[in-house]
Parts: structure tokens; sequence; C-alpha cells
């Protein structure tokens, strides 16, 4: 049965990838339709690792871009400068990202709520001015001539590695750790779970992830500015959004939430003026109605799906 | 060969800014015993608690668990060792399933690495499946083996009690401490509740401390009483002198008049 659903998922994966495949091969998509979907799968790395630790282990950041800017910049000077290959910049860059969420993962421990988010996103600020005062990188100018070598199969496969890999820690004991101290800390520790370890883990593997994320963002744009838009507190609460969206703790709702707010701002692209007001509408609208998320913490599962196919079928034979 | 004492509590004092919550108080408990923790209200029964657990930090004094030092010890360490507690104020994760409530607490005798659960091992698939089992196992203990996927939070508050007991059974505990466990149940509650305790123990062989406001069920069960007084030890011995003990009963009176 497990197996069964591993193998569908896995096949409706690879078609889902063949026909885009198809699609671009035959004109319907555009090489500008293509993008959009790396860009997609780029996102849906952010919310994913950002859900780790925000949704399953209830800690607030709001700093994820400063990951995403040390793997961005790290592997981008590891291509341009050292001419390194790309997988290898991709993993240097996560794990340089790493490290520094085991850096801020560290100070999370002391604090709590609106002062951790605080500081997390001081510490973004930070690493956006240490790049904007690195000539190496570009210094303010920004850093231009990376090669472009994130293709939407990389970025596809990638997600899918960051999707498998979350979901299967979460569903692990180290996971109900980390649900266990979003839930109560003082109960966890009663019950032997380190909270402090758990907390700089999941910061530890998030920022991980949010660093490759930047190495396929970097080679994606082929060009990195040092502003709060595209590696600041303006980006971080782009991925803080589609996670709350998406609903803490439900990975498929990062998912979802990830490409749809990907996708929408393109789309209203042709209603420039509009486009800052429909986009918070909808927002607003999904506050209301769905104030825990799409999802709220729920998975979208096949067997779900199925389950409500036939339920949807029964209903239909009663009519 | 006479036992020794299993847990040993020395001159415990515990302070909060002026406020001696816990003043000079020294016990002990042999192993397999049912003990009660008793007093008014504020008397500092849930503190002695949070400094066996790690949960306060004690001012002075010394706690040892078979001759091991656990003054000051993170919880985690503690939890380690063999102590599990229950909450007065029930402490369940309330948003996640009750089997999860009850694997959380297998955490620290989990053996499978990080790349064992990324990867799912044959090793981790063996594991999760022993987890479970012994989840279900402590869950049919406590009689709840029919509610391990609803939601912890969801359930009535004297099944989320002994669901709070199943789990710290999932330590494997040598001194399992019960805050208060009636709280909120009704006699026949109380009197089942009395069973699965006397039960745990002989079944289990573990040490039990408990707080208990409830006076028959404590003077039922237990073997042997500890009565704290603003922060004081008063009084210590077998239920029948306790009841009989002058100075336990003006504790208790004059908690009444006030
Ligand atoms: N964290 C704390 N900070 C400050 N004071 C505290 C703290 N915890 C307990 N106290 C105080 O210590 C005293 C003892 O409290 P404790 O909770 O141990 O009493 P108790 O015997 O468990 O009472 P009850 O029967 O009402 O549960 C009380 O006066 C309480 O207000
Ligand atoms: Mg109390």
């Amino acid at each position: 049965m497990n197996k069964l659903s591993s193998l569908i998922k896995g096949i409706i994966l690879l078609l889902a990838y063949l026909v885009v495949q198809l699609l671009e091969r035959q004109g319907v998509l555009l090489p500008y339709h293509v993008q959009i979907l790396s860009l997609c799968c780029i996102n849906v790395i952010l919310v994913v690792s950002l859900n780790l630790i925000n949704g399953f282990t209830g800690q607030f950041s709001i700093g994820h871009a400063g990951f995403l800017a040390i793997g961005a910049y790290a592997s981008a000077y590891l291509t341009v400068v050292w001419q390194a290959p790309f997988l290898f910049a991709i993993i240097c860059g996560g794990v340089l990202a790493g490290i520094a969420g085991l850096a801020v993962g560290l100070p999370a421990l002391r604090l709590r709520g609106d002062y951790l988010a605080i500081a997390t996103l001081g510490f973004g600020e930070i690493i956006r001015v240490i790049i904007l005062n690195t000539d190496a990188v570009g210094g303010a100018r920004g850093f231009s001539g990376i090669p472009k070598y994130t293709t939407f199969g990389l970025a596809y496969l990638m997600a899918i590695f960051t999707v498998v890999v979350i979901r299967n820690f979460v569903t692990s004991d180290y996971g109900r750790a980390c649900l266990a101290v979003r839930e109560d800390e003082i109960a966890a520790e009663s019950l032997g779970v380190n909270s402090t370890y758990f907390k700089v883990l999941a910061f530890t593997i998030g920022a991980f992830f949010a660093g490759t994320a930047g190495a396929l963002f970097s080679h994606y744009l082929q060009y990195m500015a040092p502003t709060p838009n595209q590696i600041g507190f303006v980006k971080s609460i782009d991925i803080l959004i589609m996670l709350v969206l998406g609903g803490l703790g439900s990975i498929t709702g990062s998912i979802v939430a990830a490409i749809t707010l990907t996708i929408i701002p393109e789309l209203l692209r042709g209603f420039a003026e509009y486009r800052m007001i429909i986009y918070p509408i909808l927002l607003i609208i999904v506050m209301i109605y769905r104030p825990a998320g799409l999802l709220a913490g729920n998975e979208l599962s096949l067997s779900g799906i199925t389950q409500f196919v036939k339920g949807a079928r029964a209903h239909g034979n009663h009519t | 060969m006479a036992t020794t004492p299993e847990l040993m509590v020395n001159n415990l004092c515990v302070q909060f800014g002026g406020l001696k919550a816990v003043d000079q108080v020294c016990f002990s408990l042999k192993p397999q015993t049912l003990a009660g923790l008793i007093g008014p209200n504020g008397a500092g029964k849930t503190t002695v608690f949070n400094a066996l657990t790690g949960l306060c930090p004690v001012t002075s004094g010394q706690i040892s668990f078979n001759e091991k030092q656990l003054t000051n010890e993170a919880p985690h360490n503690i939890a380690r060792y063999g102590i599990a507690r229950t909450f007065q104020n029930i402490r369940l994760f309330r948003n996640l399933t009750v089997l999860d409530n009850l694997r959380i607490a297998y955490h620290q005798n989990r053996q499978y690495s990080l790349l064992c659960s990324v990867f799912r091992s044959a090793r981790f698939k063996r594991e999760e499946a022993q987890i479970t089992a012994k989840a279900k196992e402590a869950l049919a203990l406590v009689d709840l083996a029919d509610k391990a996927d609803h939601i912890a939070g969801s359930l009535p508050y004297g099944e989320q009690r002994r669901v709070e007991i199943a789990r710290a059974l999932m330590l494997n505990p040598k001194l399992l401490l019960l805050d208060e466990p009636a709280a909120g149940m009704n006699p026949h509650e109380t009197q089942c509740l009395l069973e699965l305790i006397r039960k745990l123990r002989d079944d289990l062989q573990i040490t039990v401390l408990l707080i208990e406001h409830d006076m028959k069920l404590v003077m039922n069960l237990c073997e042997e009483l500890f009565v704290l007084d603003y922060g004081h030890l008063i009084a210590t011995g077998d239920p029948k002198s306790i009841q009989n003990n002058e100075r336990v009963v003006e504790a208790y009176l004059g908690g009444c008049m006030a």
C-alpha cells in the first residue's frame, strides 16, 4: 500500500516533468513560462525549509532570505571566480548557509516569539549589509555575469529532494521531537527531548536547504543585487507569506502556496497597477476565511484525494 | 539486606525571590513504594516535583537518585535517569494524536540515525514499528487502546490524565511522579485510577510519588506520606499516623479557616 502510493507519486512527478518538456518542445510553453516554473521550484524549497523552522519546530524566523543570500553569493563566487562545478557550488552554498543557521539557532535558545523574529530579521539584514560591502561579490553594484546553470529539470529535482527529505525528517522521531518542542517545550523536556538541540537542528537543516535554493536562484537570475527585494527582508516576508498562506506545519500546503503565489504575480503582470491591490486582497480573504492557512496543518494525500472523489461519486449516485 | 533508598532529598530549598516555596525538606523513597506528598494549597508540593525534574532551579540542598546527583541537572537528562512525571495542569501535546504523544516519549530510546530516517532504511522501519507497538501497549495499560488516533486535546479530562500517565510510562521510568492525577475525576474514575496506579506499581515494579488532595484516595493507596506546609515538611509516616498527627490536622484546619 505504502510502496504503491510512493510509486504512483513518482510516476505522477515524472509525467509532470515530461509534460513540461513536451510542451516546451512543441512551443506551447515559452522559455519565459519555463523560467517561472523553475522559480516555482526554488520557492517551494524556500517555503518548505522555512516550514521546518516556523511550522514544525514553532520558532519564528523572518530572516530566511539571509540564508538564501549566503547560498546565492557563495555558489556564484565559486562558479564565477573558481569555475567550480555547479553541483559542488550548490552543496557549498547549502553548507555555508547551514553553518550560518547553526549560528542563528544558538540565540534562538534564549529568545522567544517576537524577540526571536527581530533577531532573525536583524541577522538577514547583517548578511545583506556584509554582501553590500564585499567588493569580491560586486558590492553595491551587484554580482553580474553568473552563468545560467539552473535548468527547470535541476530545480525540479532539487525541489523534490527537499520535500522528500523534510517530509521524512518530520515524520521520524527527530520530527516528533521538533513538534514536541513546538507544542510544549516543558513537557518535551520532561520527556527527555533536548529542546535546545532540536531548535538548532531545525535552523541548520532549514538554512541548508535555503542555501541550496539560493544557489539555484543566483544561477537562474544570473545577476544578484543586494537589495531588500532580492535578498533582504522583503524577500523574507515574501517567503513567510507563502508559508502562512499554505498553513504552518503543512508541507503540501507550502508547495501549493509557493506555486500559486509565484504564478499569480506573473499572471497579474499585465495589470501592473492593480497587482499590488489584488495580491493583498487575496491574502486578506484567505486570512479571514482560513486563518490557519489553506491546509491548516493538514496534508493533501493520494488516499485523501481518492476518498474525496469516491465520496463525491457516492454522493452523485444518491441524487 | 534492607533496601537502600532510591530517591534521596536532602535539605532541599527552593526560593522564588523572597518566597521560600520549599524550605529544608528532607525525605527519601525506597524502591517500589507508593508514596504521597500532601499539604494545603500553595504548600510547595508542585515545586518539589519541579525541583526533582529539573524544571525549577534548586536554591540549595541535594537530590540524588540511585546514587547519582540530580541537583540542577537539565530536565531532559533527568528523564534519561528514569524519572517521569505528569503535570497538575495537563501538558499533553494537544494538537497531536494520542499515539504521537506517546511515541514522542520514546525519544531517548530511539537508536536510528538522522540519515536512517531521511532515507527510510530498514532499521528505521523496524524501529518505528517497535515504537508504535510499545505505544499501543502503554495505551492498553491505561485502557485507552481505542483512542490511539484521537487528537489528544479533544479527549475528556479524565482520559487526558490517563494519556499523560501512559506517556510518562513510555520513558520506562523507575520513579513516576503524578501531580494531582485525580483532579477533575468523578468518584468512579478516581476508584479506577487507584486500581490503575496500584497495578502499575506491581506490574512494572516502579516507585510512585503522587500529589493529591483527595484524602480518600491518598489514605487508601499510599503506604507512606509526606506532609508539606508553607514549604516545610511537617510530618512523615504511614497514613494512620498522619491522620492522627496534631500538626497535620492543625495545618489543614488552619487552611480551611483562612
Ligand atoms: N515559578 C514560580 N515563581 C514564583 N513563585 C512560584 C513559582 N512556582 C510556585 N510559586 C509559589 O510557590 C508556592 C508553592 O507553590 P506550589 O505550586 O508548589 O504549591 P502546591 O503545593 O503545588 O499548591 P497546589 O495544591 O495549589 O497545587 C506558591 O506560593 C506559589 O505561588
Ligand atoms: Mg501543585
